[in-house]
């Protein structure tokens, strides 16, 4: 068996960049050996900033023999049948072919064609430049004097040398053999740019690591990542402090240095007063350096850790002082930026009002387009705080709180320091909004409206923050349907999954009672559907008198009476654009709903059984799921799913001789003859009238154990009765027995999508 | 008058500095142009980068660019931010296979020493939507400070490079206060001298950027600006139009000096805050056309190497 080693050497690889390519790498050799016959034992693959690498191991040292049997003509066919088998298996003539013989005795020419299979060797002089030809990175360059020709090498950027060894572990290997973009694949790479600059003669994968780590090169970045977080950890220990851990920025520095080194660097202790978040996105985002917690005060430090790519020859103290220099600039640009958005806004402070509503002035008159199809940042504003102020009373909470904070939510949006770090939104409104005086809870909203961010991300449980933040979400997830920008497969640009999700989450994690046609139209209600630019200058408000919305609203009031079996003819494109929305956004929620209890482990089958009822109050479908998978678990549930698959199997069976819905009418209790029937009949009466209480009173385990009391008598109706009765009208009266059995088990779940 | 390295020195003059750039560069080559006699807000539009980068002619250069930025004006108050400012650029058609190893040793020729500082290339893409072009590189970072920017040229007004250049433009007020170790520029020495005969940058320029600060947000004459605009656009086109003959151009230098006056007009406006932020792209847009047409002009001249 024998191994590959496969690096490319470049110029510096976006960090971003790397593990993606390390990853694609790997598949796309791996496959392209699979693909032709060859398997191997293992394969890993590894990044640098300037490297990477793949390493098979166990790899055959050629390509399994093949062959193939051809049928040919019979015996006697036309010369062109013939030479046209010839050509086409490759024999000479047709003394190569062999002779067999048919059922029906009739002779033909068979060609035994045996291909060699080929050294593995010679399949990797054809894969890898292959694969270096046609890889796919993001965003890829041309370089150099090739650049002029026709076709050139493209890289991410500029590849300077390959290594591609291959052979088994006791010899010396050997060198595959291809060239691409006018470099040659070789034993040579190079170490630290900096620390070990020259040429590096390697055999093996072995040999390869050993000599880049002499060379300064850690070629793993797990263990870099490793080595860089030890080291923080250690240094900020040293100090008493402790290190702000950040995940993202810990790949993304693993992904710079080839080398890392963790220095520490000092600002002025004054810059303190700036917000922790701000200091932290100043550093991070600009400089790529580590936050440290002094434990004293629960809040940040005056030092930070940065990763340097090299061990310099005054052990950093150049380093460490340069980085110093430049986060004390940055800072000083935060600072003031955070002083900035508390002061007046010139053109803006005539009005008198606090800073933050200067601010939101401002985000008016810019007109900011939110969307070319909704309208500016000021319009959406707008129909939040309608929105808000609609929803606050059904979630307790104060409806001219939840409007000030909508009126607020996106001011923060023009303020300097948001501009420059915008992951601080929310967060600053916050602050600004604490400082101007704001009550707590309208301060709190602000920040939490964007909540939850992601699965792990905490949701908001303020009532003043519940509604603003259901308000901005339904009318961003509203909005863009109406337009029809919907997430399409991977694509899903306006993250619109997420806030579908946060809806979901932040109903069920508060246990609110609200319909979510309801929170459709509700929102659409005050959406823009169709602005165009003559309404512009308007407000949403003044948008809302124009004859397009009433189209909807009245759309939306005419279905309602339908709904209730008043016949009203429906009418106009807005009616049916209203409805459409409705309909695809509930199912787009259900679908989230699924997966979302999917990924928390519920089961997908009892998802099918009480999503099949359909209804839109997700409270209670998670807690009818609940409910049946607790009944489930009991003897009873267990053994009445059973009695119902018995029955549905009977009657699916019957209901193909006697056609659907034969059995439908409710069964005689004259035709009721066996005492079992009559029990299970009488068991019936009283179960579903439980069931049914039970469920008008939300109560789904008392429905499901009323349910269950018919356990019994059903054991009992299979173990005695004899459904399929001689006498016809025995037979079908026991078959609507058992059907308006279904019926009653169908009140808490479709039971016919329980599997198991 | 005696003679004082100093005034020469990399570290310790703001002139000597360029200087020793300057030299770096000529010995690897490269034609040492001075600065473009237009305003502009970068080293890239100097038509030595623009225009030469398009065509399959060799070139070198490197100069010295004034670059002008109306928004980041700061009345000389901010110890970083300057409205004027300059850049080295250097050009290299095509780029060469050692060209990071040139620029590293055009830091150590400067004092920056690899072993002592800590050098990074950190991905930034570059793209220009006024001229329509773009390519991939790095910023370059010592010790975390950004002194450079480095740039494989994909595509110059809307033309692909072929072959590409090789870009690299030094931010020589932040190098000079890296090596000078001073963290305020007006603070940079200018010519190396001490006592009264020192002269710092602050000596030079401050006066300038209060007076440019006020004149770029407050006075810059908003009405005027919008007609020299139009006239600059305007101006470009004919000019265009009246060197076109056949499958050669004779005028596309005068035009593209019309195409970076529209852009510097463009950019004093915005930082009068009068463009809103739809008519920015489409400004933006009408600028891009003119380099464009200037570009696809440029491949018609002896310039490009269509001839000889």
């Amino acid at each position: 068996m024998s191994d590959l080693l496969f690096e490319l050497f470049s110029e510096e690889i976006p960090a971003r960049m790397q593990a993606q390519a390390a990853a694609d790498l790997k598949k796309l050799v791996t496959d392209a050996l699979v693909e032709r016959g060859l398997l191997y034992e293992a394969a890993t693959s590894f990044a640098t900033p300037r490297r990477l690498t793949l390493h098979i191991v166990g790899l055959p040292p050629s390509q399994p023999d093949q062959r193939e049997e051809k049928k040919g003509p019979r015996v006697g066919a036309p010369e062109a049948a013939v030479a046209g088998f010839l050509k086409s298996a490759g024999l000479a003539s047709l003394d190569e072919a062999r002779i067999d013989t048919d059922k029906k005795g009739g002779q033909f020419y068979v060609a035994v064609i045996e291909k060699k299979g080929a050294p593995t060797l010679d399949v990797l002089a054809e894969i890898l430049p292959a694969t270096i030809k046609n890889f796919p990175w993001p965003k890829s360059m041309r370089w150099g004097a090739a650049s002029a020709e026709a076709n050139p090498l493209r890289w991410v950027r500029p590849l300077h040398a390959i290594v591609a060894t291959f052979g088994p572990e006791t010899e010396e290997p050997e060198i595959v053999p291809f060239e691409v973009g006018g470099i040659k694949a070789g034993n040579v790479t190079f170490g630290h740019r900096f620390l070990a600059p020259g040429a590096l003669k390697v055999r093996r994968f072995d040999d390869y690591v050993s000599k880049l780590y002499d060379a300064k090169v850690v070629l793993d970045p797990a263990r870099r990542r490793d080595v860089i977080l030890h080291d923080c950890k250690d240094l900020a220990f040293a100090q008493g402090l402790e290190l702000v851990e950040d995940e993202g920025l810990l790949h993304e520095v693993a992904g710079l240095v080839e080398w890392p080194v963790v220095l520490m660097g000092e600002f002025d202790a004054g810059f303190l007063d700036i917000p922790g978040e701000v200091i932290r996105a100043t550093i991070r985002a600009n400089q790529k350096c580590f936050v440290l917690r002094d434990p004293a005060t629960g809040g940040l430090a005056n030092k930070f850790l940065l990763v340097s790519n090299v061990l310099a020859s005054d052990g950093g103290k150049a380093i460490a002082a340069g980085n110093g220099r430049v986060v004390r600039a940055r800072l000083s640009d935060a600072l003031y930026f955070w002083q900035t958005d508390q002061g007046p806004l010139p053109d803006f402070s005539a009005s008198g009002k606090p800073p933050l509503d200067q601010r939101l002035e401002k985000l008016r008159a810019l007109n900011i387009v939110f969307h070319a199809k909704l309208g500016t940042q000021g319009q959406r504003v707008d129909r939040i705080i309608a929105l808000a102020r609609e929803l606050a009373p059904k979630v307790g909470a104060d409806p001219e709180k939840a409007a000030r904070a909508s009126e607020l939510a996106k001011a923060d949006l023009v303020t300097e320091v948001v501009g420059e770090f915008p992951e601080t939104q929310g967060l600053m409104g916050r602050r600004y909004a604490e400082l101007q005086g704001e009550d707590a809870e309208v301060a709190a909203a602000i920040e939490e409206h964007y909540k939850p961010q992601g699965p792990t991300d905490r949701i908001p449980n303020a009532p003043v923050s519940v509604a603003v933040a259901l308000a901005d979400k339904l009318d961003t997830l509203v909005g863009f349907w109406a337009i029809d920008e919907k997430p399409t497969g991977s694509k899903d640009p306006f993250a619109l999954r997420r806030a579908a999700l946060g809806v979901i989450r932040i109903i069920l994690e508060n246990g609110l009672r609200l319909r979510l046609a309801d929170l459709i139209d509700g929102a659409l209600a005050w959406h823009l559907t169709e602005p165009d630019p003559e309404i512009d200058a308007l407000s949403a408000r003044e948008y809302l008198m124009t004859v397009k919305h009433l189209d909807i609203a009245v759309g939306l009031a005419k279905r309602r009476r339908t709904e209730r079996g008043e016949i009203v003819a429906p009418t106009g494109e807005g009616y049916l654009r209203a409805a459409g929305v409705e309909g695809e956004l509930k199912a787009f929620f259900a679908d989230r709903l699924k997966i979302d209890l999917r990924d928390r482990g519920a089961r997908h089958d009892l998802l099918d059984a009480v999503f099949a009822l359909g209804g839109d109050d997700l409270v209670l479908i998670v807690r009818r799921i609940e409910a049946l998978d607790a009944f489930l678990k009991t003897e009873d549930g267990a053994s009445l799913l059973a009695g119902y698959k018995r029955a549905a199997n009977i009657l699916k069976a019957e209901e193909k001789k006697d056609g659907g819905g034969a059995f439908e009418a409710a069964p005689s209790g004259d035709l009721l003859v066996e005492a079992e029937e009559r029990a299970l009949f009488a068991a019936m009466e009283t179960a579903t009238a439980e069931a049914d209480a039970a469920l008008k009173a939300e109560n789904f385990e008392a429905a499901m154990q009323a349910l269950s009391t018919l356990r019994a008598p059903t054991d009992a109706f299979f173990d005695k009765v004899t459904v399929n009765a001689d006498k016809p009208e025995l037979r079908k009266n026991r078959l609507s027995l058992l059907s308006k059995l279904r019926r009653a088990i169908h009140l808490v779940a479709d039971f016919s999508r329980i599997g198991g | 008058m005696t003679q004082n390295p100093s005034a020469l020195d990399p570290k310790k003059s703001f002139q000597g500095l360029i200087l020793t750039l300057q030299t770096f560069w000529a010995r690897q080559g490269a034609v040492v142009l001075q600065p473009y006699d237009m305003e502009v807000g970068a080293g890239t539009f100097h038509p030595a980068t623009t225009l030469r980068s398009l065509g399959k002619k060799p070139w070198k250069a490197a100069y010295v660019q004034p670059s002008r930025r109306p928004k980041d004006g700061r009345y000389g108050e901010n110890p970083n931010r300057l409205q004027h400012y300059y850049q080295f650029q250097v050009i290299l058609k095509p780029s060469p296979d050692n060209l990071q190893d040139l620029y590293l040793q055009s830091l150590a020729a400067i004092g920056v020493d690899s072993v002592l500082h800590d050098i990074r290339f950190v991905e930034d893409d570059w793209e220009s939507p006024t001229l329509g072009a773009w390519g991939l590189g790095w910023e370059c970072w010592c010790d975390g400070m950004e002194v450079s920017q480095f740039t494989y040229f994909q595509q110059v007004a809307g033309v692909e490079c072929s072959p590409v250049s090789g870009e690299l433009t030094y931010g020589l007020e932040r190098l000079a206060m890296y090596v000078q170790g001073v963290e305020n520029v007006y603070d940079l020495n200018f010519n190396g001298l001490d006592g009264d005969a020192r002269i710092s940058y602050g000596d030079v320029f401050l006066q300038a950027e209060q007076e440019y600060s006020r004149h770029n947000f407050e006075a810059a004459d908003v009405k005027k600006l919008f007609g020299d605009f139009e006239r600059a656009e305007a101006e470009c086109k004919a000019l265009l139009a009246f060197g076109e003959r056949d499958d050669k151009h004779l005028m596309v230098l005068p035009a593209y000096d019309q195409c970076v006056k529209a852009s510097h007009a463009f950019n004093l406006l915005d930082a009068r805050g009068v463009i809103s932020v739809t008519e920015r792209q489409s400004y933006i847009l009408r600028v891009r056309e003119l380099a464009k047409a200037c570009g696809a002009a440029w491949l018609k001249t002896d310039g490009a190497g269509l001839v000889g």
